[in-house]
């Protein structure tokens, strides 16, 4: 910070509007009014409630207010970038209070996939001097012929809830759209705005263009939340995920509260907390839903009645991570383990958007172990200590999306774009060969037989430089851009006579109703029904009321629990010391487990053995989180069947895994066993047949344009997409197994569904530190594996992608 | 969630347990086994018999009648992915290829006097246009020492122009009648592709979905062969007039073809 900026900085009219507020404008607000006027890019950090959006938007109010009338029409001055369309709307909405009371002359629109195209139309020829948007409007605006002209007097862009974005396939693609941005308008100052993070300096290089050219300004840190743990003393369950056994607790709470957010992390468990609430709201609370399989206009409804106070309570998902602020709350509940530090503190954070009072927080641990997880968390967020990322690497996938949208914007030239892409954080020590290939993709597809040249997406004319084939390619490009890849879905309707679908109440995934048939009832927007049938991409239900619903079960989180998190699980667990703030059952578990079999030491992974019926058990405890123990598994049963030992199935969650075989698993040799060299063939050989390689490749054929979301003239629903990308997959792997989009498959596979890097870390963390206890019996810990064992039937492409592929793999096995 | 690793007891699938010809063909398979049966063919597949004619069921989705020495194969679609190039979309170019390979695969294990196509051979009007010399080799050779009959289909409904073999609407072949689409109601030996049948099953692990064939052992449809035909699901209406019973599908394995009762299907 640079301590109090000079007063001059801001000009009479907006000092007296402060005044009129009865405020006065905060130190961090005027330091980016500062960095500003030493044309300085800048990142914010500061909690939510702190006035950081007026922050990032008061140099750009002040320098519209000053600049001179236009003599003729001029482009937007500043862009205004979000991660969710509403909060685009939202904050549209209040920049409007500011630039009405003060009088300014600023037109402010916002631009989402909503905005009317007559309006998107005047906006193209006519542009507002703030334009509020998307990644996804942005990169479109940059795909479109008229992008230099649109964008040549831009002066800032304000990027909020960076945090969000950054490290994902939609922060790759803003990245780059922010570099040519920056090629058209040099002088563009980019302005970043976030949440509390551990290390802002990712940032930071994320969003600049260089070493070191982006200014930190921190805003005042706010009070510390106040988060405790609900101890249902003596009832805390053993295994679980619904946290059915406080649901009482939980409801008295809220009825104590203003406004409580209870946040969970699946669709399943809103589903199961909002019906266990209702069973107990004698009362007639308020209480809403609120997930993304809901119907867009009941979510909004929902958000509405929040916004005017009417609500008491709603059960969310991450769907409500982000988003428009509500005064009113002063309860976040988190039902199940929060599974990661960072995304706990945004939840909290939801609470009280005051900078004076401290937002108040309760975790409800579902079972023993999320209590020891539960604990932890307290104490990373006391600590103020937060999960940890790693830098970002663009991802090829989305560089050919942008290729494209720059040959369709304007002709480029080679070079030159090789050399703006590298501006971007995410591009930046990308490698000419990598970009000559991306280019060649986009061009011909990118194959080793060169039958399609005269089928090219790009050209080169004349001239040297790159441009779109023809108006036809354009169009296409158009309707494909994003780098958002949602499961195919089906509606939910409610049946009419003669099996036809009603009323729309909502969207589910494709998996999410594959454990029943129809007669089943579940379920679904707080409702139970009964399953009348699917045709096409209809799922046609009738109400059920008062019916037992059939539960499909979804194991616990669809977040696995973060190595910064689970670091601190197993120090805690090591650490009698710390089992006193521990409720007496889950201390006397810890205990037994101490007893009986072992507790490990800190650097340690305790791995039990024990023979039980007529089977032998392995069970070993990484705490490292569910995608990780479950490709670690099926990597170790691979390995256990080479050795003759007849695996015959296994079971994870995000503490342990547990592997049971014909026999005895004493006398293996563990350091062999677990020795790195499985991630080497074994990884290679098992990942490629598998499910979630073609998922992945799905994504990425999606995102580089290798096949259409929608294609022209033909809807296709996602069922054929999928099947058809399979097949591609199939035949390119056996034909050009380098190709790029491979390459891009594997990577995504590696690092989001298998966690490749995180099994690595676990292996390398374990070795020589394996603490083997040979049991003649089950040991307390193993108690919860064994609850999960064969009581949840696998999901089919449900909420967790990681199992189902192992299901789809093994009845492949089963049926060659 | 639990896996099972090996052994995966599949409660609503059975698999068609291997059974030599010799040991007759008419032990019915599972608990709802349709009117006839398959059994395991020494060369690979299954046998069974489409109105009175023994045929052999393979792996590779082409039916072999040894009687006639004859293979037949549906809709191969040739040069699907350059198709959609043509219209923007660069798949990769190797479907021919990889079409071909199993097709020269299939033809090796049986060496057949006759080689049938049952329509669709092509994926569109211009396709053969659009051959590669090398794979418009491959495909001619095909055709020496051995008949090779193109039964012409609606993606491909004038047949080859320059490729060798004879071009026909429909023929018979012992009991049976080969033609491309098949046709409502009673149709007693047809054999037939166009609709290229696919099977989804589930089980207690998940979900799998695989190409089939579909017979009720009087008329059958046969799997597309093609490397980037899709499949369509057998619980399709579209499947409903050709079976009065209910059929039974052979689906396609890595290596085996497994019969499965109807009552094991499940739509998409």
């Amino acid at each position: 910070m640079d301590g109090a900026a000079p007063p001059s900085l801001l000009p009479q009219r907006f000092v007296a509007w402060f005044a009129t507020r009865g405020w006065a404008a905060r130190e961090h607000q005027l330091a980016m009014v500062g960095k500003a006027r030493g044309g300085r890019h800048a990142l914010l950090i500061a909690p939510t409630g702190g006035g950081k959006t007026l922050a990032g938007f008061l140099p750009s109010l002040i320098e519209l207010a000053e600049r001179p009338p236009a003599n003729g029409p001029r482009g937007i001055h500043t862009l205004y970038i979000s991660p969710l369309k509403a909060l685009a709307v939202d904050v549209e909405r209040n920049l409007m209070t500011p630039i009405r009371e003060m009088g300014l002359d600023i037109v402010a629109e916002s631009r989402t996939g909503d905005t009317g195209v007559s309006r998107k139309q005047r906006q193209k020829v006519r542009p507002p001097d703030i334009l509020l948007t998307t990644p996804e409007q942005l990169a479109l605006l940059c795909a479109w012929e008229g992008a230099r002209g649109l964008f040549e007097d831009l002066r800032c862009v304000v990027l909020d809830e960076i945090h969000t974005l950054w490290p994902t396939k939609r922060g790759d693609l803003l990245a780059l759209d922010l570099a040519r941005l920056q090629t058209l308008a040099p002088n563009l100052r980019r302005v970043g705005l976030s949440a509390t993070v551990d290390d802002p300096d990712l940032i930071r290089e994320w969003m600049g263009l260089g070493e070191g050219d982006v200014d930190l300004v921190l805003g005042p840190p706010g009070p510390r939340p106040v988060v405790e743990t609900l101890v249902s003393e003596g009832r805390v369950p053993w295994a679980g995920h619904t946290a059915e056994h406080a649901m009482a607790e939980v409801y008295q709470i809220i009825k104590r509260h203003r406004t409580t957010l209870v946040f969970v992390n699946t669709r399943f468990q809103a589903e199961f907390a909002f019906q266990e609430l209702w069973k107990l709201n004698d009362d007639s609370l308020p209480i809403a839903l609120h997930h993304g399989s809901l119907a867009a206009e009941q979510r909004r409804r929902v958000e509405a009645a929040m916004a005017r106070g009417e609500l008491k309570a709603v059960v969310c998902t991450s769907t409500l991570d982000l988003g428009i602020d509500w005064g009113d709350v002063d309860l976040v509940i988190q039902l199940a383990a929060p599974k990661g530090a960072a995304r706990m503190v945004q939840r909290i954070g939801r609470a009280n958007h005051r900078l004076d009072e401290p937002s108040k927080a309760i975790f409800v641990p579902a079972n023993r172990f999320e209590m020891l997880e539960c604990q932890a968390a307290i104490e990373a967020i006391a600590e103020n200590s937060l999960d940890t990322e790693a830098p970002r690497t663009g991802a090829l996938d989305v560089l050919a999306q942008h290729v494209m949208g720059c040959a369709c914007s304007e002709p480029f030239d080679l070079v030159a774009l090789y050399d703006e892409v590298r501006t971007a954080g995410p591009y930046r020590e990308l490698s000419w060969e990598d970009y000559e290939s991306v280019v060649d993709f986009v061009s011909t597809g990118g194959y080793a037989l060169k039958t399609y040249d005269r089928f090219r997406r790009i050209v080169k004319g004349a001239d040297g430089l790159w441009s779109a084939r023809n108006a036809d390619t354009v169009r296409r490009h158009r309707m494909n851009v994003g780098a958002i890849v949602s499961p195919a879905t089906l509606n939910v309707r409610i049946a009419m006579r003669g099996n036809k679908g009603g009323r729309k109440i909502g969207e589910v995934e494709e998996g999410y109703l594959e454990v029943l048939d129809p007669g089943d009832t579940f379920i679904f927007a707080g409702q139970v029904w009964r399953l009348v049938g699917v045709t096409g991409v209809d799922v046609l239900v009738s109400p059920a009321p008062g019916a037992n619903p059939k539960m499909p079960s979804w194991g616990g989180s669809k977040f696995a629990i973060s190595t910064f998190l689970a670091a601190k699980v197993r120090r805690m667990m090591s650490d009698e010391s710390a089992w006193q703030v521990l409720p007496t059952d889950v201390r006397e578990w810890l205990e037994a487990q101490r007893d009986r079999s072992v507790i490990p030491g800190p650097d340690e992974m305790l791995l039990e053995t024990f023979p039980r019926g007529k089977r032998h058990y392995m069970v070993v405890y990484p705490f490292d989180g569910r995608h990780a123990h479950t490709t670690l598994a099926m990597l170790l049963t691979r390995r256990l069947d080479r050795l003759g030992i007849g695996p015959l199935g296994f079971v994870c969650n995000d503490y342990a895994m547990a592997i049971w075989a014909l026999k005895p698993m004493d006398g293996v040799d563990l350091a062999d066993l677990f020795d790195e060299d499985m991630l080497g063939d074994d990884l290679e050989a098992w990942m490629d047949e598998s499910f979630m390689m073609k998922r992945s490749f799905k994504a990425c054929a999606l995102i580089s344009g290798l096949i259409e979301r929608r294609m022209p003239g033909a809807e296709k629903s996602g069922r054929q997409v999928t099947f058809s990308t399979d097949l591609i997959y199939d035949v390119l792997r056996r034909h050009q197994p380098d190709h790029l989009l491979l390459r891009c498959a594997r990577a995504d596979a590696a690092t989001m569904v298998i966690d490749v890097a995180r099994v690595g870390r676990l292996l390398a963390r374990v070795k020589g530190h394996i603490r083997h206890a040979a049991l003649d019996h089950l040991s307390p810990f193993a108690v919860p594996m064994f609850m999960e064992i064969g009581r949840e039937r696998a999901p089919g492409g449900a909420a967790d992608m990681m199992l189902a592929e192992a299901a789809e793999d093994l009845i492949a096995e089963a049926m060659s | 969630m639990t896996y099972s690793v090996k052994r995966l007891d599949f409660d609503s699938m059975q698999l068609s347990q291997a059974r030599h010809p010799e040991q007759g063909a008419d032990a019915p398979v599972s608990k709802d086994a349709p009117p006839h049966g398959f059994t395991t063919a020494p060369c690979g597949g299954v046998a069974t018999a489409i109105n009175g004619t023994e045929v052999i069921l393979k792996t590779s989705g082409a039916v072999h009648v040894p009687a006639e020495g004859a293979l037949l194969v549906a809709d191969l679609h040739f040069e699907k992915g350059s198709a959609y190039a043509v219209r923007g979309q660069l798949l990769p170019p190797y479907d021919t290829r990889e079409t071909l390979t199993r097709l020269e695969r299939a033809v090796a294990a049986c060496a057949p006097r006759l080689l049938v196509f049952l329509g669709d051979s092509f994926h569109d009007g211009r396709a053969e246009d659009r051959l590669a010399a090398d794979d418009a080799a491959r495909l001619a050779a095909l055709a020496s020492g051995r008949t090779l009959v193109w039964v012409v289909g609606n993606h491909d409904a004038d047949g080859p122009r320059a490729l060798p073999g004879e071009i026909i609407d429909e023929m018979t072949l012992q009991t049976l009648v080969l033609r491309h689409e098949p046709r409502p109601g009673v149709q007693p030996g047809e054999v037939a592709g166009h609709l290229h049948p696919a099977a989804r099953i589930a089980g207690r692990g998940g979900r799998v979905r695989r190409r089939c064939f579909v017979t009720d052992g009087s008329r059958i449809v046969v799997p597309a062969f093609g490397a980037y035909a899709g499949g369509l699901n057998v619980k399709d209406p579209a499947f409903g007039p050709l079976f009065a019973g209910r059929p039974m599908a052979a689906a396609l394995g890595t290596d085996r073809v497994h019969a499965i009762g109807w009552k094991s299907l499940v739509g998409d």
